[in-house]
């Protein structure tokens, strides 16, 4: 049983004599680590620098919508910003965000395991993102890509003049970066959890990242191939999805959103693990309904790859295609909906805390449930007819993205931070900037949704002269600039407090968890010894129990 | 589904001016109204149980409770039904767009980077501009020169997009007078946001006005007839039953047999396909002997060719009337170099925009057979 609950105060914490961290301190320490732990710091510096490179990107977006004419910038330029806005957003940051940093940091710790079961392949899957992550840098250092995230033929294989090839093979190799972080951890959670660790006891964050680790491996390779098959074509000229050599464009549609679709899962089904982790520790509860929670994520994992037609519904495919795809689509809104009813149940006779991990959770249900439920908007067929490729469509995918996945990693980041330094965060500046996101992220992106249904199309870089319409974007730039605000402080505070923030204890938050039983930072092998695990998952319970309960336990 | 007239002069609503706009609008609210209660329901709880049980004291920890199976189910069940109310709204609200009335006004619409081009029946042509009558069913076939783009009438509720090397179509009823946007919704390269245009819809009288003062080259049919005789398709397409060729009067919108045994129905895409890549569907009874047209015809003439064999099916005296427009050039074909011509021409196919109906050197792929025949 876990001493849950018991915070050293007033004892002086000491960092533990040997560490991950202190282990070593050179560079080559660093870029030949075999340790997943120094792996996902790797990673958490590299997505940081694509996150803020992205972002600038949002900011040339957001200026030149200030006003209704294409007067910031030359509309070429635009659509180079909002391309490589999405590419290095969705392949540099999101895809990799939560599971490469805090996956790779806690998948084995939370089993009970001293590494992934493939440590050397998991270095490789992170110099596979730089090299991948280079390619795409030089497209855009080059002259930009100008297709939109999308790639869609035959403007990306015939039309386009910019550097597709380049951004394209930077995709197409990040992809493989995503296999092999799937494939390990597949691997290491068949195989490596510790005596007792029952499938159902795993932390749902961990059942969660298996859900995304299939998704990463069974739909990678198909968006590698489609990529390939648009380079064939744009260099060889095969023809396969252009009409004026013999090709079909909507295949390519097909193809590219059988991946698209599920990576959307990718990105979100991690970030659903950390709320779950989020939820259990700062109400110190057991998640309600664990075993629904976990199926949950699988079901959503496995229906993800049978809608991939609802992105379609305008693009001319059968009518009664799309019917089945609409009707699939609202099957994957179910079990959202439980995780949502289940987290919320969770909160029922709870001990609440508002530390900042909780306000991003709470941040990332209202965010979810804003998204979750445009999702149903877009999924009824005539509705979508409507708003489809408009930004009401941005709108929704961002609250799924921006305010669900970052909202959950930014939740996790803060979490685990005492984890990862060995070192608290100032309390009041993360709660600051967790309310200057929620605000601003609100004030940038609800606009977006009554500009859609208005009619505003997506990736315009002019928009009528109406003033309505300006107004709207006017509220979604200030928004941004509030939003832009609140990631900068983090960016700030977080790198301030592992100089000056308090030493962490082993368990700041009183929460079960295997990661928590180690020392804050952990040893490079996890744990001294090899933890057997005998209690359920998120097993709080009142101290008085606790005596009954701990007489039926074996003791060391 | 009739909303509140309020919402029709809301600001921040577009305006509803088609037929289809009020069932999706009652859509919207429906779905809104079902996601707003459950939002606030649970953001409700999340509150109360925030405040009733925020943590007393730190080491405080409360008891753990199992789940509930019952509980589990009534909140899978119930969103299910829910979503499945949405699913058929949403189905029966696209039905009614995907299924064009019978009697529509046919209009064709050419997309290219970036403009509209628009051609009527009457064989007025416009770009970036559509005029139509009011409480009239108007159904566009539309295709592009190069990339994919969408035809978007936010007013109308309606897109489709517009996707090379085949046709789709989609049709509304407008049901104000006015002016409305048109927007391109596809990403389709630099200027793309310019891509835009306008939909005037007009009172019968006024549409006949406007129509009057377009329409230099005659109807489209009649266009599509002088394309028709200048690449010498006649010549095996005869009425008389005794060309080399179906034919072609009163095919349009019939089953056809084709020699592999299946049948399909003559329609827009069919001609189409039958014109480009003549052999991929032959016709039972017939030897597949017809060259490619493509690289040959632009869009633009394809679509006019496809008219004028819908006027074949429609009323038997439109060729009769028509033959007398053109009769010299139609004869003035030359016989001429073989196909070889065809295929320089489709290195430059996507942007070879031959609007010019006329006999010209690009039209002189016509092969040899056909033109042996002829004399």
């Amino acid at each position: 049983m876990i001493d849950a609950a018991r915070i050293d105060d007033g004892v002086a914490v000491v960092p533990p004599k040997d560490n991950y961290i202190n282990r070593a301190y050179s560079i080559k320490s660093w870029l030949l680590t075999k340790d997943h732990k120094r792996i996902a710091i790797l990673y958490l510096i590299t997505i940081t620098f694509f996150f803020f490179l992205g972002g600038a990107f949002a900011v040339m977006i957001r200026l030149e919508l200030l006003t209704p004419h294409s007067d910031l910038v030359q509309p070429e330029t635009y659509n180079k910003f909002f391309t490589m806005h999405g590419v290095v957003m969705v392949f540099l940051f999101l895809i990799p965000s939560v599971p490469a940093t805090l996956g790779n940091f806690l998948v084995p710790i939370m089993i009970g395991a001293k590494d992934l079961a493939f440590p050397k392949i998991n270095l490789l899957s992170w110099y596979i993102l730089v090299v991948g992550a280079a390619f795409i840098l030089y497209a855009v250092v080059a002259g930009g890509v100008d297709t939109g995230w999308t790639f869609y033929t035959p403007y990306s294989s015939t039309y386009s003049n910019s550097y597709v090839m380049a951004a394209a093979i930077g995709v197409f190799i990040t992809g493989f970066s995503s296999i092999l972080t799937g494939l390990n951890f597949i691997v290491t959670i068949h195989t490596m959890r510790a005596p007792g660790m029952t499938w159902y006891r795993l932390p749902l964050f961990i059942w969660s990242h298996y859900a995304t680790s299939l998704i990463m491996v069974l739909g990678t390779p198909v968006i590698a191939v489609t990529i390939l098959l648009v380079g064939l074509e744009r260099v060889f000229r095969v023809g396969i999805f252009d009409p004026a050599i013999g090709g079909d464009p909507i295949l390519f549609q097909h193809l590219f959103w059988f991946y698209s679709h599920p990576a959307v899962y990718i990105m979100l089904l991690p970030g659903m693990g950390v709320i779950s982790e989020l939820i259990a520790a700062f109400s110190r509860k057991n998640i309600f309904g664990y075993k629904f929670v976990a199926f949950a994520s699988l079901g959503i994992a496995i229906y993800g790859f049978l809608v991939w037609g609802h992105h379609m519904f305008t693009s001319g495919q059968s009518i009664y295609g799309s019917l089945i795809f609409s009707f699939l689509s609202y099957f994957v809104a179910i079990p959202s909906a439980i995780k949502v009813f289940n987290w919320t149940a969770t909160l029922y006779r709870g001990s609440i805390s508002y530390d900042t991990p909780m306000l991003y959770a709470l941040g990332f249900i209202g965010f979810f449930l804003i998204g979750g439920t445009t999702g149903l908007f877009l999924a009824a067929i005539g509705l979508d007819i409507h708003v489809h490729d408009t930004y009401f469509v941005v709108a929704h995918f961002h609250y799924v993205m921006v305010g669900g996945t970052v909202m959950a990693y930014l939740g996790g980041l803060h979490y685990w931070w005492p984890k990862l330094t060995g070192r608290m965060y100032p309390e009041g500046w993360a709660r600051l900037s967790a309310l200057i996101i929620f605000v601003g992220f609100n004030l940038t992106f609800f606009p977006q949704f009554i500009l859609g249904y208005m009619g505003m199309p997506r990736r315009y870089a002019a928009y009528p002269d109406d003033p309505i319409w300006q107004m709207l974007n006017v509220f979604s730039t200030a928004g941004a600039s509030i939003l832009g605000a609140g990631y900068l402080l983090p960016m700030i505070y977080l790198p301030w407090s592992m100089r000056y923030g308090k030493y962490a204890p082993a368990n700041p938050w009183g929460a079960t968890g295997l990661e928590w039983q180690t020392s804050s930072p952990p040893p490079t092998e996890n744990f001294e010894e090899t933890p057997i695990v005998t209690w359920e998952p998120y097993e709080y319970r009142p101290r008085e129990e606790k005596v009954v309960v701990n007489k039926i336990l074996p003791t060391d | 589904m009739n909303s509140l007239s309020l919402i029709r002069n809301f600001p921040l609503f577009p305006d509803q001016a088609s037929t289809v706009a009020d069932k999706v609008d009652g859509l919207f609210f429906f779905i809104t109204a079902v996601s707003v209660f459950f939002s606030v329901l649970v953001v409700a709880f999340i509150f109360y149980f925030f405040i009733k049980y925020r943590r007393r004291s730190p080491d405080e920890v409360p008891r753990p409770i199992e789940g509930s199976n019952k509980l589990e189910i009534t909140w899978t069940v119930i969103p299910f039904g829910i979503a499945m109310l949405m699913f058929v709204g949403g189905a029966y609200v696209y039905f009614t767009m995907a299924r064009p009335p019978r009697d529509t006004m046919d209009i064709y619409v050419v997309g290219k980077q970036w403009m509209w081009k628009i051609q009527h029946p009457e064989g007025n042509r416009e770009i970036n501009e559509l005029h139509v009558p009011v409480n009239t069913s108007i159904r566009l076939t539309m295709t592009t020169e190069d990339v994919l783009h969408s035809f978007y009438i936010p007013d109308f509720r309606i897109k489709q997009d517009v996707v090379p090397g085949r046709y789709t179509t989609m049709w509304f009823k407008a049901t104000k007078p006015g002016k409305y946007h048109i927007f391109c919704a596809e990403y389709c390269g630099t200027n793309h946001s310019g891509m835009i245009g306008t939909v005037y819809v007009m009172e019968p009288s006024e549409y006949e006005a406007w129509l009057s003062g377009g329409a230099a080259e005659g109807s489209l049919a009649s266009q599509g007839q002088k394309v028709f005789q200048d690449l010498a398709c006649n010549t095996c397409h005869r009425s008389d039953a005794q060309g080399r060729g179906p034919v072609l009067d009163g095919i349009f919108g019939k089953s056809v047999q084709l020699q592999n045994g299946q049948t399909l129905v003559a329609d827009e895409s069919y001609l189409r396909e039958s014109i480009l890549n003549p052999n991929a569907k032959t016709v039972a009874g017939f030897q597949p002997i017809m060259p490619t047209f493509q690289g040959q015809v632009s869009e633009e003439q394809l679509l006019q060719l496809i008219a004028y064999i819908k006027s074949l099916g429609a009323q038997g005296g439109q060729q009769q009337q028509g033959s007398i427009n053109t009769p010299a050039q139609s004869n003035a074909r030359p016989t001429s170099v073989p196909t070889t011509a065809s295929q320089a021409n489709r290195g430059g196919a996507p942007n070879s925009n031959t609007t010019s109906t006329g006999a010209g050197a690009n039209q002189t792929g016509t092969p040899a057979r056909q033109g042996n025949r002829q004399q």
